[in-house]
């Protein structure tokens, strides 16, 4: 069924009276506490969200205000957030595991006056840096846990604030009229949230969205997929970050369906399991991640079925994409596939929380072609999409049957792509923010004097499928010193498909070679480790082991032939390697709070190792300062080996990239 | 004994007091002596070096020993032999130094074992597992609940705790203590083994133990830093014989205790 759009809904707090109208019984929200899952109606939702809201304005917030939002995905955050916009206050989330410093600039920047927080954990990260958040007030908490004991003269249960205001409500009718009229008086050109980037490209900035543009996007996609009141999403992703609030916030208000959160972020894949979504978003590396386990879990299997689970997916990967995509296949492969399903596609897509899933999306970077099909040929309807916080999240989706591991498709409805003189992607969209909160400078800067926003992203529109292909960020793509080509997202991506290899690192522009600095993957090697009987008692270890080093090498290889095949790619072959002595991590700055390498800042601070990659040695020396989450600071030491590679020789006439 | 708590630590009365309590193996004399008293709502440390008697005396108070001279009191009521039954019924739980659990069960039938005290439906009624024994299994899964989602497990509770790492295996050993809703809980050595961080949340969820459900604690453990920072009171033993008794801060600059542990010149 297609949303009911007659009657205009140009706010969040307005669609949600429309949902308690037309499917008030239906559920809106589930929660697992204490291992039972909770369920909350739209109606439930509306009375709620009306007492909170309530409860919030005689704390003091008023329209205009900005209300931070701390936590993971739970019912009474997502309901702060339209407590809060009911009221035309804006909210601002934040990244939950973002450090107390992070935490101070978001806070400190979007002038927040309340904050809403999840627990004594981020209650407990604000008041470390009070001192630098003059403006804040009030804060409401979720969880009670281990604040009993806290001043409450400016902290508050949110039980509490809504219970008053439920109170309010029941003896005085006028704050009933009064809240009705608040919620009216939303416009939907008013900011309806402010998003802050992630921050890939230097400090984070606050992309601020309104309401009435926001709902326009939101209703192109739910129709271009599908969506209704009868589906399902779980909640997993952080609420900070654009997906979530667009494809679960904003798609959920709009088509009415009901968003689950998971009982905590530790069991989100239990809990997929258990609700069976039928929206599922996963960037790759959780797909990764999936396929990892699952592959690790099949070495330890038995006999029997590790040579079943092998022999089907074979017969997926032959015939399961073409027959997702409704293409002709022979009747003995469609027998073996429906057997394979029986078999193994189904139960495995049921481990996985799939069995239920209609479409399903990847993004935010490129996908493994091998990984990408994998999915496909088990029978998961899994497209990807390209878009950023900037145009509220869609630019482009793969319309179902029209898939290529390659692309990211063509521009969603309504969405206007042009691709710049110099490569960069260009759109104007119904979702398109209205600027940067309080940088007018940074929103100048992105726009193009017609009205385009730049992505910073570098691509092209195919011309076999008419699908766009994003190569990489259009500052990003280098040139080695004979003019050879170097997109290193390209080459980390090759790298990254191996189980054993969880992050990779290339460098190349204007050096001689490509070289590159590789994290294993701790799970699947250590489990390697395990059958091999290598003893080792750390990461670091591990890592500088010289038979994982044999074990990588052959990789580094096998990449190499492949870009070997490509002419214009076969002069990037990687020529030496290292393995990192640590994790890289968001908390230590190295990867951002969407996980994507910054390559620069890596480069800084491992600076002897790239100059070692660079100068013939075959060991350096590096002592690297980490940042626990608390803040506390402490020192990793270690000596790391580099390898040469055997490159393969250039096809004969050597053709460059000029 | 007098027994400075400090200015911020709310202690009733006393809880369970160890009076003269004497033990000896054969020759070896374990305790010999000892007498300290643990107060309602207090967290209070046992330390002392390697075979001080800490193990042997948290042994005697929950009734695995029995001290051939002294006293324990507990609740009021004296005795000179308590039996590690009495003690499981009068409300004292304890944690071992090896973990102790279950393996081949998960976590949540570990910690619904510790609540096997206090159903009342008799061995038949719990094999029908229909009408009040099901409302009975029913409300006790609800508390076990409770207490999962108190220590974070969730993500565990169907995991057989033999493929569990030793951290969350402590965890689950503190949740089945904490099934009994016991009064005193006793913890042997609960951060040995620990890494860095796994201590430190081990450290908040006793504070958050005593907190919460206002259990009182009694613990050995080796980490002087974790000591110092939970305890409100300690008590240092050597060669099972009690050399001070007082605040974390008193104990620390007593010239016996540090004599103790670093050695005296000769």
């Amino acid at each position: 069924m297609a949303p009911n759009v007659a009657a205009r809904a140009d706010t969040f707090p307005k669609l949600l009276i429309r949902n308690a109208e037309s499917f008030g019984a239906r559920p809106a929200m589930r929660h697992k506490d204490l291992g039972i899952w909770q369920t909350w109606t739209w109606a439930q939702v509306l009375e709620t969200v009306r007492a909170y809201t309530l409860g919030l304005h005689r704390l003091g917030l008023k329209r205009g205000d900005t209300i931070a939002i701390v936590g993971a995905n739970r019912p009474r955050l997502y309901w702060s957030v339209m407590a809060a916009q009911a009221l035309g206050a804006i909210p601002v989330p934040v990244y939950s595991d973002a450090v107390a410093d992070e935490l101070a600039f978001v806070l400190a920047h979007a002038e927040v006056r309340f904050a809403a927080v999840e627990d004594q954990e981020q209650v407990d990260k604000i008041m470390s840096v009070m001192d630098r958040l003059p403006k804040l007030e009030q804060m409401v908490y979720d969880e009670t846990r281990g604040l009993r004991e806290y001043d409450h003269s400016r902290l508050h249960s949110m039980d509490d604030v809504v219970a008053d205001g439920r109170q309010a409500l029941a003896s005085d009718s006028s704050f009933g009229v009064w809240l009705d009229n608040e919620i009216a008086a939303g416009k939907g050109s008013d900011p309806s949230i402010i998003l802050y980037t992630s921050g890939t490209t230097g400090q984070s900035k606050g992309v601020v969205l309104t309401g009435e543009r926001s709902i326009k996007a939101a209703e192109d996609t739910v129709a271009f997929d599908h969506l209704s009141e009868q589906d399902v999403s779980l909640a997993y992703l952080p609420l900070a970050w654009v997906g979530d609030h667009y494809l679960n916030y904003a798609q959920g208000l709009v088509a009415g369906f009901c968003i689950a959160c998971p009982e905590s972020s530790d069991t989100a894949m239990q809990d997929l399991r258990e609700i069976g979504p039928t929206f599922y978003f996963a960037p790759p590396r959780t797909l990764e991640v999936l396929l990892t386990r699952v592959m690790i879990r099949m070495e330890d299997a038995g006999f029997l079925k590790r040579k079943m689970f092998h022999y089907f997916i074979g017969v997926a990967r032959r015939y399961g994409e073409r027959i997702l995509d409704g293409e002709p296949v022979p009747l003995g492969a469609r027998l073996l596939y429906w057997l394979g399903t029986i078999l193994v596609y189904g139960p495995l897509k049921n481990v996985l929380g799939f069995s239920r899933v209609r479409t399903a999306y990847t993004a935010g970077e490129a996908i493994g072609p091998d990984l990408f099909a994998f999915y496909r040929s088990i029978g998961l309807n899994l497209k990807q999409l390209y878009g950023q916080t900037e145009a509220f999240l869609y630019l482009t989706a793969q319309p179902d049957g029209a898939i290529y591991s390659d692309t990211v498709g063509p521009a969603c409805p309504n969405v206007d792509i042009r691709i710049a003189e110099n490569g960069e992607v260009l759109f104007k969209s119904p979702g398109m923010f209205a600027g940067y909160f309080k940088d007018d400078a940074k929103t100048a800067e992105v726009m193009t004097p017609d009205g385009y926003v730049k992505t910073g992203d570098a691509g092209f529109f195919d011309e076999k499928t008419g699908h766009l292909k994003i190569i990489d960020r259009a500052k990003d793509v280098g040139k080695l010193n004979d003019g050879t080509l170097f997109p290193p997202k390209y080459i980390e991506n090759k790298l990254k498909f191996f189980p054993n290899i969880r992050e990779v690192v290339a460098y190349g522009d204007g050096r001689d070679f490509v070289a590159v600095m590789i994290n294993i993957d701790l799970t699947a090697v250590g489990s390697w480790a395990e059958r091999n009987n290598l003893v080792y008692g750390s990461y670091q270890e591990l890592a500088g082991h010289p038979l994982v080093y044999d074990m990588i090498e052959k990789n580094v290889a096998e990449v190499n032939r492949s870009l070997a095949e490509d002419k214009v790619m076969a002069g990037a072959q990687i020529k030496r390697f290292l393995i990192l002595h640590k994790e890289l991590d968001a908390d230590d700055g190295e990867l951002t709070r969407t996980q994507k390498v910054r390559r620069g800042f890596i480069a800084e601070r491992y600076a002897p190792l790239v100059t070692a990659l660079y100068d013939g040695s075959t060991e350096a020396d590096i002592s690297t300062e980490v940042t626990f989450e608390d803040g506390r600071k402490g020192v990793i030491k270690a000596r790391v080996k580099i390898r040469d590679m055997q490159t393969e020789p250039l096809p004969a006439p050597m053709e460059k990239a000029a | 004994m007098r027994a400075p708590s400090g200015p911020d630590v709310a202690v009733g009365d006393v809880l369970l007091s160890v009076e003269r309590v004497s033990l000896s193996f054969g020759g070896v004399n374990a305790v010999s002596d000892v007498s300290f008293d643990i107060r309602k709502g207090e967290i209070r440390a046992i330390i002392g070096p390697n075979g001080a008697g800490k193990t042997s005396m948290l042994n005697v108070i929950n009734g695995f020993y029995q001290p051939q001279q002294g006293r324990i009191t507990f609740k009021g009521e004296s005795h000179t032999k308590m039996r590690p039954y009495e003690a499981a019924h009068g409300g004292i739980a304890r944690t071992f130094q090896n973990v102790a659990l279950f393996r081949g069960m998960t976590a949540l039938d570990n910690i619904m074992a510790g609540r096997s005290l206090k159903m009342n439906k008799n061995f038949f009624w719990q094999l029908l597992r229909y009408g009040p024994a099901m409302r009975e299994e029913v409300e006790h899964r609800r508390r076990v609940e409770e207490i999962i989602d108190f220590l974070k497990i969730q993500e565990i509770r169907r995991t057989p705790v033999g493929r569990l790492p030793y951290g969350l295996q402590k965890r689950v050993e503190l949740g089945r203590a904490l099934a009994m809703e016991p009064e005193l809980l006793l913890l042997d050595e609960p951060m040995a083994g620990m890494n860095m961080e796994e201590k430190e949340d081990m450290s908040r969820f006793v504070l958050d133990v005593n907190d919460h459900y206002g259990t009182t604690i009694a613990l050995i453990e080796h980490d002087m830093g974790v000591v110092m920072d939970l305890s409100d009171r300690v008590v240092v033993l050597d060669h099972g014989i009690k050399i001070a008794d007082g605040s974390p801060d008193e104990v620390k600059t007593n010239q016996a205790v540090i004599d103790a542990y670093l050695g005296v010149a000769h």
